[in-house]
């Protein structure tokens, strides 16, 4: 006869606490950030938040759900465009970006109700010809002007100080509640069901999982995530080309962020969102040249380190360091298991 | 009217030219290959720079088509056969970031400028046949239109007839089951991709005569290939054609409709594609993956 080996069962270590404490201070320093660099500092600082989005949503879509979007800037695009028409129409600004982000939810809800059948590269050209459809038709806009363009005019109802500390805040709190929606989600029993779809979808399926309903609800969360990094974007930016936020450059830039993180990791997505803006602020002033080198590292990611820096990272810490699973540790035993 | 019928049969020529190396390479490899526009505008760039240097056009295509044969085999073993291993995200990733980087080196090496491959064959590029009625007809999109019936004709006559099409087909279904009765897969799938490439020179070709192109011209060129490639389905290189057709005949609609609404045409018939054929996806792939068995 075999005894059952006492376990103990937690979701979180020590590396799980450091990460959260870290992760606490950086939210309270960018918070900071108006009274200690100004306006210059605030708009990086949302440049980064932005890129976090935008990472971390795609990461959600791509390395959740197996869904490769190249239309992502459908969102992006409409929320910020959403917010220009919504502020002509006489609401404040700041109300019209949480508005944005609701239609960007809604749209994303009514997408996914036909984009999910498809897979592979039929979703990921579908979701781009969304994409330029939305842009055309955003063109058609008297309002727009074809590429001409507009810009927030309603924002200079406040001084520019008081505007770039409100577009901060309301972007660390945007960011840091899609994180936590996110984390959420991934430690719920959907959670389990992403993780299987993500892990082996055929198999995730015969055993049960409803795969449509766990896509969709990471879809219409990625959907909402990325139309409220385009509505911020043009919160901090102020200046609405349609073609600046319908571009496919986004996608490129998500695609870098995502691979060169790690594919399937929040964390991974979090560390090329970082990196992408170090890279960015030294290297953005070389125009061509830097997507070439953008690419080309993506690439060379994708074929060589298909997990990405968190996925050399990752294993080498003791522990998750933003635990989705359970920790089971055998009493009077060293050897953990995840699952 | 019958002016309007024409001249978008004439551009669903174009758009079957553009379409068919896209298809040729989702059919034989299963991979869409979403630098396919990329890679047309550098044949295209290619093309320029052969006719600066005072080759004649036909000639130029003849180069161009060997250079991209050899380039599509270099790429596929340096970049697709690893990541068609991978999975089924991978190859996009890859072929996406190739996109990036060829877009943006051409705009390095070339500048913004839009460039037209037009001043290399004299008057050809406004000489027209006159048809009864009244309607002149741009002999250059009849020889696209011819050019795109012969390329698809090709392939087809290759892929049915011949040894190296029975060696891409055995590849294609099972790469397996091919490599244990002694087919190099590697090899064949690369040979594959080269001649896909190839075929994208014809359609650097018709781009360059038609219109100026620039750097950044290969995403839209993607996009009508991959349209006319899902609106016609798969099965065979002539649906290439009939999606190519439908694809210029509702952009043609659509620019009547409304001055901006060419794109907007082209798009809606697009997702109405893929409506209408969405039930009858999951029995086609059901049908395909039945015969095979566990994998």
């Amino acid at each position: 006869m075999r005894t059952r080996a006492p376990i103990t069962v937690t979701r979180s270590g020590a590396t799980a606490h450091i990460t959260l404490v870290l992760l606490a201070l950086a939210a309270v320093g960018v918070a900071c950030l108006p009274w200690l660099s100004g306006v210059g500092g605030s708009g990086r600082a949302v440049a980064l938040l932005v890129y976090i989005l935008l990472a971390v949503m795609w990461n959600a879509l791509a390395g959740f759900a197996g869904l490769v979007s190249i239309g992502q800037t459908l969102f992006f695009g409409v929320a910020a465009y959403t917010t220009i028409r919504l502020a002509d129409a006489g609401v404040d600004p700041y109300l019209a970006i949480l508005l944005a982000i609701a239609a960007g939810a809604l749209l994303g809800w009514i997408t996914s109700l036909f984009m999910l059948s498809l897979s592979g590269g039929e979703f990921a050209i579908g979701m781009w010809v969304l994409s330029s459809l939305a842009h055309l038709c955003v063109n058609l806009d008297p309002l727009i002007q074809g590429e001409t363009g507009t810009s927030l005019i309603a924002l200079n109802a406040y001084a520019i100080e008081t505007r770039s500390a409100w577009t901060l805040w309301l972007a660390l709190a945007v960011t840091l509640a899609v994180l936590a929606a996110l984390l959420v989600l991934l430690r719920s029993s959907t959670g389990a069901a992403i993780t299987a779809i993500r892990d082996d979808e055929v198999g995730a399926r015969s055993i049960g999982v409803d795969v449509m309903r766990t896509k969709r609800i990471v879809f219409v969360l990625a959907a909402t995530g990325t139309a409220a990094a385009g509505a911020l974007w043009l919160a901090s930016n102020t200046t609405f080309q349609p073609r600046a936020y319908f571009g496919v450059q986004w996608t490129a830039y998500m695609l870098f962020m995502v691979l060169v993180g790690g594919l399937g990791r929040i964390e991974g997505a979090l560390i090329g969102a970082l990196l992408f803006f170090v890279i960015e602020t030294l290297f953005g002033a070389y125009g061509a040249w830097y997507l070439v080198g953008l690419g080309a590292v993506a690439v060379g990611f994708a074929l060589f380190l298909p997990n990405g820096l968190w996925g050399w990272i990752g294993p080498r810490l003791p522990g998750e360091a933003i635990p989705t699973g359970y920790l089971i540790t055998e009493i009077n035993k060293t050897s953990r298991e995840e699952i | 009217m019958m002016g309007l019928v024409i001249s978008a049969a004439l551009l669903g020529g174009y758009y079957a030219i553009l379409a068919t190396g896209l298809a040729f390479m989702y059919s034989v490899m299963n991979i869409i290959n979403l630098a396919h526009g990329a890679l047309i505008v550098m044949a295209a760039y290619g093309l320029y720079v052969l006719g600066t240097l005072g080759i004649a056009l036909p000639l130029g295509i003849a180069v161009m088509s060997v250079a991209m044969f050899a380039f599509g085999m270099i790429l596929h073993r340096t970049v697709l056969s690893r990541a068609s291993g991978g999975g089924e995200l991978l190859p996009l990733l890859a072929t996406f970031g190739i996109a990036i980087i060829l877009d943006n080196l051409m705009f390095q090496m070339f500048g913004a400028d839009n460039l037209s491959l037009a001043p290399f064959v004299g008057d050809l590029s406004w000489a027209s046949f006159e048809l009864p009625g009244d309607i002149f007809v741009g002999q250059l999109s009849v020889y696209i239109l011819v050019a795109a019936l012969m390329i698809i004709a090709l392939i087809e006559a290759m892929m049915r007839r011949t040894d190296l099409g029975r060696r891409i087909q055995a590849t294609s279904q099972d790469r397996a089951t091919a490599s244990l009765l002694g087919i190099n897969t590697g090899r064949t799938a690369g040979i594959a991709t080269g001649i896909a490439l190839a075929a994208g020179v014809f359609a650097a070709a018709a781009m360059g005569l038609r219109s100026a192109w620039g750097p950044y011209s290969g995403s839209a060129q993607l996009l009508f290939a991959f349209e006319a490639v899902v609106i016609g389905g798969m099965g065979s290189m002539w649906r290439v054609l009939i999606g190519a057709m439908v694809l210029a005949f509702a952009q043609s609609i659509g620019a009547a409709i409304h001055p901006q609404g060419f794109l907007i045409g082209g798009h809606l018939t697009f997702l109405i594609a893929v409506f209408y054929r969405l039930p009858a996806w999951r029995v086609a792939l059901t049908n395909l993956r039945q015969p095979r068995g566990p994998a």
